[in-house]
């Protein structure tokens, strides 16, 4: 499978501009270049969140591809019963064309509320891809905390106060939880990553059977960064091994990306205003905390993929 | 010969649950998404059997909860398929958010409910407090006297949901335990005649539908949330015309006339008891009772709670003495129960409104019995001499 820039540049993507997600945000960029990477239509479904409500403000829609909100928790539920309608009025005749089916969630709506739908529909083995934009809380109502929120980070359920320096903890690992599905394939990417993310988007959607995608997603609001540091930060994400890029076929862990020379942690959370607070002396131990989980995330996969841990 | 027999129908033995289920076979929904809860389960259960001997075309997917259920079903009328679930109780109470999700988006799903006590504390018998809690939820809901009536209400819920102008989800409600585990007689159609009768379902608007893309469930804000909900109750409305031009069709093939309500020897009542669902089967057999003793008792069983035939109420309550109405359901409002509140509503206006009284009974499947039903009678009989009502509010059958 290849990807070539100037054939996806050509491509009609059905999500037009003009939406209200906020410059520089993740998700509608990964949308973008997942939509790109499909070759038949799409029918797709989104949970309550910044993606839906930003896109979606009736009487207008950005989505020129049919599109569902139902609720929060239950973005894989209802595409998996739209799923099932298509094999059902497939087998009868009355619809003909290939459609593939996506749904999409934040890190909210999938690794909280919405866990047991998405499991739920992984295990009963639809054929769709799941898709989490994870920019780590819930932005679209003031940056609450979730369980994929970074340890340390400074929310607005999560403070960094005086007592309390933000999120307790580390995030959970959702990857992992869904690659335990036994699923046909599962993968992490970022939209700074396009060539990987079409590419994962393209095997997801071609392979019979459920598919997990978990994209790295920027919240400008949330993570406290510029607008234009979007794709910077995400490839920081990505050299320091906190957001490794990787794909599961069939139970075959693979590692996609090796930094040349992976950078401390440090790099990645100095300029986002969200971690601000762990670099005063006080705080230096967190981020030892935080270094000492990311080695061990890493050399974790490094062991799946078979690769050498030094 | 009944018209049942002329026209070849098929006296069957079977359980609520069975018949329901044996409806939903000759439906042949295109998808049907269900979770197990007593006492429904043996729909899921029959209905698995059904495709598993591949005697029906359904996509069946059994999801890990009723809130999938429901959400699944969306999905899946969204796309166009004619879409059944069915659960009882706590399942309905943990679908309740989708409820609403549903019945807005004006998608035609057809759900059995097997009314169960809502925990707490837990019980797993029959009262009306699951069905009832969702009374506001957008859904059309039947209520049905006894296994025969769960099937024809199955049966017709489906062109009533379809309907152009109506297009929205039914509850076809059926008295845990004692109609979905009693053995009934009851007469069914054949296939032929059933898929001829709903014919194929033509959705407006489908996912699938790649060529005109459409958004569902979008965000509606104050510009617009109130004329969409404006027109959701317009098609409740529309559901008055609906109901009994589906019913008068389906007493062409059957000889079975349903309406909003049956009255049963209510013509010259001094009292009426308005009721849902097996209680109305006891109490036809108490009134019966009384009147060779010459009280003259009568029976409003309704059949459609929502929408509430209100001006139909009117006509078929005023003059009477009084209206004793029964709830299985406590609202705890602590002013009576919510069959109560509406009958008691509809009739506030009409001239010559009878006195109302209120008896909450059955919670958790307590046994309502003859000389339950005979004890309201005769209450509300000594009311229509004296023309005054102590105490509006009773429970009926509990220790106090």
């Amino acid at each position: 499978m290849a990807v070539n820039i100037r054939e996806l540049s050509k491509k009609h993507i059905p999500f037009t501009g003009g939406h209200r997600l906020c410059a520089g945000c993740g998700a509608s960029i990964a949308v973008r270049q997942m939509l790109a990477a499909a070759d038949d239509p799409v029918v797709a479904g989104v949970a309550t969140g910044c993606l839906e409500v930003a896109t979606t403000i009736y009487p207008y829609t950005s989505w020129e591809t049919p599109l569902i909100h139902n609720a929060f928790e239950n973005v894989a539920a209802t595409i998996s019963g739209a799923e099932a309608a298509y094999r059902a009025l497939r087998a009868q005749g009355k619809v003909e064309k290939e459609i593939k089916f996506m749904a999409f969630g934040g890190d909210g709506g999938t690794y909280d509320i919405g866990l047991q739908s998405l499991s739920g529909a992984m295990e009963r083995g639809h054929n769709m891809v799941y898709v989490c934009y994870d920019n780590g809380a819930y932005m679209n109502t003031g940056i609450q905390r979730s369980s994929a929120t970074p340890m340390g980070a400074d929310t607005s359920t999560s403070p960094a106060g005086k007592k309390i320096p933000g999120k307790p903890g580390h995030r959970k690992n959702l990857t992992a939880i869904v690659a335990a599905h036994n699923i046909p394939y599962v993968a992490q990417s970022t939209p700074a990553h396009w060539r990987d993310l079409v590419l994962k988007t393209k095997k997801a959607l071609t392979v019979e059977g459920p598919a997990f995608i978990n994209v790295l997603a920027t919240c400008p609001r949330g993570w406290r960064i510029p607008d234009d540091a979007t794709i910077s930060t995400l490839r920081l994400a990505t050299d320091t091994c906190f957001w490794p890029l990787f794909e599961v076929e069939d139970g075959e862990y693979s590692i996609n990306y090796r930094p040349r020379e992976k950078k401390p942690i440090e790099e990645w959370m100095k300029p986002q205003g969200r971690f601000r607070h762990l670099f005063r002396e006080e705080n230096k131990h967190l981020l030892e905390e935080i270094q000492e989980e990311v080695d061990r995330n890493w050399n974790h996969l490094r062991r799946l993929a078979r690769d050498e841990v030094e | 010969m009944s018209l049942a027999q002329q026209s070849g129908e098929n006296r069957m033995a079977l359980t609520g649950n069975e018949a329901v289920a044996y409806a939903m076979k000759q439906v042949n929904p295109d998808v049907v998404a269900a979770y197990p809860i007593t006492p429904q389960t043996e729909i899921v259960q029959i209905f698995s059997s059904y495709v598993a001997d591949g005697e029906v075309d359904t996509v069946f997917e059994r999801v890990e909860s009723e809130h999938s259920a429901m959400s699944a079903v969306v999905g899946a009328a969204a796309a166009g398929a004619r879409s059944m679930t069915a659960t009882s109780a706590n399942g309905l109470a943990l679908m309740w958010e989708i409820l609403y999700i549903a019945a807005s988006n004006r998608l035609p799903i057809v759900m059995p409910v097997v009314n169960r006590a809502l925990s707490g504390p837990i019980n797993i018998h029959c009262d009306h407090s699951d069905s009832m809690g969702a009374r506001d939820s957008g859904w059309i809901q039947l209520y049905s006297e006894n296994a025969q009536e769960a099937y024809d209400n199955t049966i017709q819920a489906i062109r009533i949901a379809e309907h152009a102008d109506v297009e929205l989800p039914v509850m076809v409600c059926q008295d845990g335990f004692i109609i979905s585990h009693a053995l009934d007689n009851l007469y069914g159609l054949d296939d032929e005649t059933i898929r001829a009768f709903i014919g194929t379902r033509i959705p407006r608007y489908s996912l699938l539908d790649v060529e005109n893309p459409a958004t569902f469930g979008p965000l509606d804000l104050q510009d617009w949330y109130f004329e969409h909900k404006r027109q959701q109750a317009e098609g409740m409305k529309n559901a008055l015309d609906v109901i009994p031009a589906v019913a008068k069709e389906f007493a062409e093939l059957t000889g079975r006339e349903y309406g909003f309500f049956e009255e049963y020897r209510a013509d010259d009542a001094d009292v009426v008891m308005v009721v849902l669902g097996s209680t109305a089967g006891t109490a036809k057999d108490v009134v019966d009772a009384m009147r060779a003793d010459g009280h003259k008792g009568g029976i409003l069983k309704l059949r459609v709670f929502r929408p509430l035939p209100a001006a139909q109420l009117v006509r078929a309550l005023q003059g009477k003495k009084v209206a004793a109405i029964m709830d299985r359901a406590e609202s705890f409002a602590a002013s009576g129960g919510p069959v109560y509140k509406e009958i008691r509503s509809a009739i506030f206006d009409c001239e010559q409104a009878p006195m109302t009284s209120n008896y909450i009974y059955g919670l958790g499947g307590r046994d309502i019995r003859p000389e339950h039903i005979r004890e309201v009678f005769n209450q509300n009989l000594s009311a229509a001499e004296t023309g005054h009502i102590d105490t509006p509010v009773r429970y009926l059958g509990v220790r106090e």
